[in-house]
């Protein structure tokens, strides 16, 4: 959309806890506006009571996701004009997490599976007294490289099936997480961390929809990780273990 | 159920679809070949009377279908019903007996009459 | 509109692969026992099988089965690959290339016959 030939988005935006309702509000349109603008001009302008989360407006803190017209997005480095429907805008909290009020929602589940999925780095005996030597094109570094800008926002979480039809499941993020620790040689629980994510809560649980690589703002391949995960599981088990 | 066990579960899903794969293939390409002939059903069922090949075949053609069907179909349910727990796998057991018993006892008729 | 977006959220070919290899998996293990069970009233009674099998509605249903396991095959060799080898987005492409035009030859070839 051109936004000079625009003058409001008609904006629906999300009013309650899980019990709410859409409320109207009209926005005026500016040259490179993102949806994190819109919401934050409701805030400033029309009312003051609109509850969301937003800290460094420069996707790195990953805290303003919403469910932008039915796709969870990071709202501060999209551009509104390029999600609108003509000028017709939804925001919504992010799917499958407690709304708190209007756009924010706990993530205290969203957090406490990564601890579950054995997220925390466990240093191997002896990896403080010298420097681990991992050589910058070594396989598994480079499988960690690949997944480590994961910046917490939920998206992937948010638009996960999985996560919506089994509500125990770990989910892309908190897999995604173990898939690094799981390649770093400097950790020492990889076998406790396999036995943490397998499963029908863990990785065992995709179905390789893929929507959260396709939603993950910083392009990560949280399903590749999860994939990773499972060859990984699948060889303990036949090697006898866990 | 414990993570390992779902997790062999999962494993058992794959290995039996690597077996599917196979035999799949061949399956379809015998219906295929038969058509192309033109054989009568007839002509089948006498070609696989006491056939040894064609029965150590598609027993285990059956055993890899009543092992990898119940464990898609445990998933299904459990993800998009309310059913799921220790009924729920008792029911994909009941279903896995079910599906080799009705197809052992097909392929016994059709290579052994019996 | 929110049936149109959680649509449009997951309008994407991995998606789509996922949809079909599930409906086509739960057709497949609903007709299995109808299938094993058909066979053994065939290897009973063939002349009222033979009557029985040429109506076309029950040539269109085999076709539907044949579809469907042609599906399923694709897509299970597709989780195959996802799952047990290293990560190339190229692979899956191939895959799915492969697939739908294997899929479509066994399925001209099929319907050329009858």
């Amino acid at each position: 959309m051109d936004s000079r030939v625009l003058q409001t988005w008609e904006l629906s935006l999300w009013r309650g806890t899980e019990e709410g309702r859409f409320a109207s509000y009209q926005v005026p349109c500016r040259e490179r506006q993102t949806v994190l603008d819109v919401v934050t001009y409701v805030q400033r302008h029309i009312d003051a009571s609109v509850s969301y989360r937003f800290a460094c407006r420069v996707g790195m803190c990953g805290s303003c996701a919403m469910t932008v017209n039915g796709v969870p997005r990071w709202t501060c480095r999209t551009r509104i004009a390029e999600v609108a429907q003509g000028n017709r805008i939804a925001i919504a909290p992010l799917s499958h997490l407690p709304v708190i009020k209007d756009l924010v929602c706990d993530m205290s589940v969203f957090f406490e599976k990564w601890t579950t999925a054995g997220g925390a780095f466990v240093p191997t005996p002896g990896a403080t007294d010298n420097f681990a030597h991992i050589p910058p094109d070594h396989a598994a570094r480079r499988a960690a490289d690949a997944a480590i800008e994961c910046i917490g926002c939920g998206v992937c979480y948010a638009g996960c099936d999985v996560v919506g039809w089994r509500p125990e499941y770990l989910g892309p993020a908190a897999l995604n997480r173990a898939w690094t620790l799981v390649n770093d040689a400097r950790d020492g629980a990889g076998a406790e961390r396999i036995a943490a994510v397998a499963g029908d809560a863990g990785c065992h649980a995709c179905h390789s929809q893929q929507n959260c690589t396709r939603h993950c703002p910083k392009h990560l391949n949280p399903a590749a990780s999860i994939a990773g995960l499972k060859r990984r599981a699948a060889a303990a088990l036949w090697r006898g273990g866990s | 159920m414990s993570r390992a066990g779902e997790a062999r579960l999962w494993l058992a899903q794959r290995i039996s679809a690597g077996i599917l794969g196979v035999a799949v293939v061949v399956h379809l390409g015998t219906i295929i070949y038969a058509a192309h002939v033109g054989f009568s059903a007839a002509a089948i069922i006498s070609r696989l009377h006491d056939n040894l090949l064609f029965a150590t075949f598609y027993f285990v053609f059956v055993a890899a279908a009543a092992v990898h069907a119940p464990i898609g179909l445990r998933a299904v349910i459990a993800e998009m019903t309310a059913w799921r727990g220790r009924s729920l796998n008792v029911a994909a057991v009941a279903f896995a007996l079910l599906l080799f018993a009705l197809g052992a006892h097909a392929v016994l008729l059709l290579t052994a009459g019996v | 509109m929110f049936a149109a977006s959680r649509f449009h959220a997951r309008n994407h070919s991995n998606y789509w692969a996922f949809m079909l290899h599930r409906i086509s998996g739960v057709a497949l293990a609903l007709f299995l026992p109808v299938h094993f069970w058909v066979l053994a009233l065939a290897a009973k009674s063939l002349n009222g099988f033979l009557v029985w099998a040429h109506q076309p509605l029950v040539e269109y249903a085999e076709a539907g089965l044949v579809l469907l396991l042609a599906l399923h095959l694709t897509g299970g060799l597709r989780v195959l690959v996802l799952e047990f080898l290293p990560w190339h987005n190229w692979q899956k492409t191939a895959i799915a290339i492969s697939g739908g035009v294997s899929l479509g030859v066994a399925l001209v070839f099929m319907l050329n016959l009858t």
